[in-house]
């Protein structure tokens, strides 16, 4: 998680070394800079008498970089492969089709022992889990960048940079001990029956489950866990608004908070919303924290108190002890889903954060 | 008005940032309060006892999750290094370059469950046992895309006027490469390896059905392996108090081995060893 905070000042750094927008090959990445060196390079090149060395490093390097593309095609094979018991007995079914008991006319969506595989409550949970962990981290992160870039007195921001850096360093399992221990009581005794007794009205919080378990303790473990890399992207593209648009407006007599809005929230809004995104990414599948207090029971309630299951956490918890191939199949399939969707997240908000980031001018802080 | 909004919006921020860290507080105050009175020197040297008997300790899985990320770095590392070289050195501006390293930045945000997957159906199921290997290869498969991509920035740092000297001198490329450019870039590329190690030192889900944990000593890779994570994971779903006590001393252990990592990473990046190349 640490690591790819950083990836956005990969791409100030990318900034720093394009050219002036005057320059005539203003459109090439790398520049003028890599332009002037080629000459000299090609030139120094091919004077050497090591070509059989340097191609050969040179394909080795190509080959590491090419592993890459490598390992996403080995990751789809194998789980096509592994899942495709599943997939040839229920096609898309298995997604949003459920198997009704005869008996009582209860949906019986997940029953390993007699066969009875449907994925509609995991993918359920996941969906509700994440996005309610987006609308408590959204206002929390966009508030902490703000107050970072355009409040925060200089010697503050350092320290308080490391420490969301340090909330994103803890690991997922940390996150779920303490989420068990000190979250899941407090929102037992004290969270859950406030929440039903002022917002019961709305049928969402419901008083049916006495253990604090469930999708508004999930969300809340998982808000802080996607809080520092929504907060750090944030914070990146905003500083990547040129400061005269700041001082633009603050020159036609705007408050600071007029200026935030107007001068920098307005022109990074695309690049925060690829931030949300990529938080929306790790909410998905974030698995530790999230199997430790949902609840895990595969159903789905109106209520968000109710007890719940994502699709990450039902593979941490029944792959070992499959009890059969098409459980096992089942499982793969959940994860093959999970990947393609994580896939498509991840890409759409690198595709709008860079959007942002490559042609903004260098700032360094 | 204006003013009244523009104090409100500041009162926000203070409060959201307030709101972020007192999560950090409470997280780390009681890690240390329930892990300390737990940590003693049995923690470190002793394996786990079977139900029933107190005290006991996780030196299998000290040692184990040590083996793993051994094995992890030995794949992550060079793979990792050498794809940011390509990307700085040899393909900057190519579509492939561009193409690689969008693929790098998406793989990094792929959950870590699905690497165990991954891992699972490419080794344990053709060996048809799990084992230290295979936990090993998933924490390193994760680790290149974020290596890779540390490094491919702080080569780019490096001044041109360094590469041109050395090729003018008659070095090779190859060598030119090694011996100059990476050598100048080192501090921050091992900057960004102890950052993707410190990544996966933590990770639990993609070891569940590769490494699978294990109680005893083992230090074969052919065989089921403990690891900090796993044990903690393990140890928090128990019903026993004494081996809950085992899990906050673990995850206290492994939260000071995480923090003494970004900590130095910090310090080494704040003292600017780059600024010299730059």
């Amino acid at each position: 998680m640490i690591v790819s905070t950083n990836t956005p000042q990969i791409r100030i750094s990318q900034a720093q070394l394009q050219p002036e927008p005057g320059s005539p090959d203003g459109k090439r990445p790398g520049g003028t800079d890599a332009q002037e060196a080629s000459e000299v390079r090609t030139f120094l090149l091919g004077r050497g008498n090591s070509a059989l060395a340097d191609r050969g490093f040179r394909w080795l390097m190509v080959l590491c970089a090419l592993s890459i593309f490598g390992i996403v095609v080995l990751i789809v094979a194998e789980l096509v492969m592994r899942s495709s018991l599943v997939w040839s007995k229920f096609h898309f079914d298995f997604f949003y089709k459920a198997y009704f008991d005869p008996d009582t006319g209860l949906p019986n969506y997940w029953d390993p022992v007699n066969g009875h595989f449907s994925a509609l409550p995991f993918v359920y949970g996941t969906v509700v889990s994440s996005l309610l962990s987006l609308v408590l981290a959204v206002p929390l992160a966009i508030g902490v960048a703000v107050f970072l870039t355009e409040m925060c007195p200089q010697w503050l921001r350092g320290p308080l940079a490391f420490v969301t850096e340090l909330l994103a360093a803890i690991p997922s399992i940390i996150y779920g001990l303490w989420a068990m221990w000190v979250l899941v009581p407090i929102m037992r005794v004290y969270l859950n029956p406030a929440l039903v007794k002022f917002l019961g009205w709305t049928g969402f919080f419901a008083d049916d489950n006495p253990t604090g378990l469930g999708f508004v303790t999930a969300a809340i473990i998982l808000a802080i866990m996607i809080l520092p890399i929504i907060s750090s992207l944030t914070r990146e593209v905003m500083t990547a608004v040129p400061y005269s648009q700041r001082e633009a407006v603050l020159a036609l007599g705007a408050t600071r908070w007029e200026m935030i809005r107007m001068g920098v929230l307005r022109n990074a809004r695309i690049g925060i919303v690829g931030a949300v995104i990529l938080g929306l990414g790790r909410a998905l599948g974030e698995t530790m924290a999230v199997t430790m207090v949902i609840g895990n029971a595969p159903e789905i309630h109106r209520s968000l108190l109710s007890n719940g299951y994502s699709m990450a956490s039902v593979i941490a918890n029944e792959f070992t002890e499959a009890v059969s191939d098409l459980h096992r199949s089942a499982l793969m399939e959940i994860g093959l889903a999970l990947f393609i969707v994580t896939i498509i997240v991840n890409a759409l908000a690198q595709f709008l954060v860079w959007a942002v980031t490559r042609g903004a001018p260098a700032r360094v802080n | 008005m204006r003013g009244l909004a523009d104090g409100t919006v500041t009162a926000l921020a203070i409060l959201a940032t307030v709101l972020v860290i007192t999560p950090l507080v409470a997280i780390f105050g009681y890690l240390v309060y329930k892990g300390a009175s737990s940590l003693n020197l049995a923690f470190f040297t002793q394996i786990p006892k079977p139900v029933g008997e107190v005290g006991g300790g996780m030196a299998n899985a000290i040692l184990g999750s040590g083996i793993l990320l051994g094995m992890a770095s030995a794949l992550g590392v060079p793979v990792g290094i050498g794809g940011g070289i390509f990307l700085a050195e040899f393909g900057r501006g190519t579509k492939l370059a561009n193409a690689i390293r969008f693929t790098a930045d998406v793989l990094n945000g792929v959950p870590s469950i699905v690497m165990g997957l991954a891992a699972y159906s490419l080794i344990v199921v053709p060996q048809n046992h799990f084992s230290a290997f295979s936990g090993g290869v998933a924490l390193g498969i994760m680790m290149i895309p974020t290596v890779c991509r540390t490094t491919e920035e702080m080569l780019l740092m490096v001044p041109h006027a360094v590469r041109e000297a050395a090729l003018g001198l008659g070095v090779p490329n190859w060598r030119s490469v090694l011996s100059i450019t990476v050598k100048t870039a080192s501090p921050g590329i091992i900057t960004g390896c102890m950052l993707a190690f410190a990544r996966v030192a933590g990770e639990t889900a993609p070891l569940i059905f590769t490494a699978l944990g294990n109680s005893f000593w083992s230090i074969s890779p052919n065989e089921p392996i403990a690891a900090l994570p796993l044990q903690i994971w393990v140890y928090a779903l128990s019903p026993y108090d004494d081996w809950h006590r085992l899990a906050w001393a673990g995850a206290l252990v492994l939260i000071i081995l995480i923090v003494a990592a970004v900590s130095l990473v910090r310090f080494v990046a704040s003292r600017g060893i780059l600024k010299g190349a730059s």
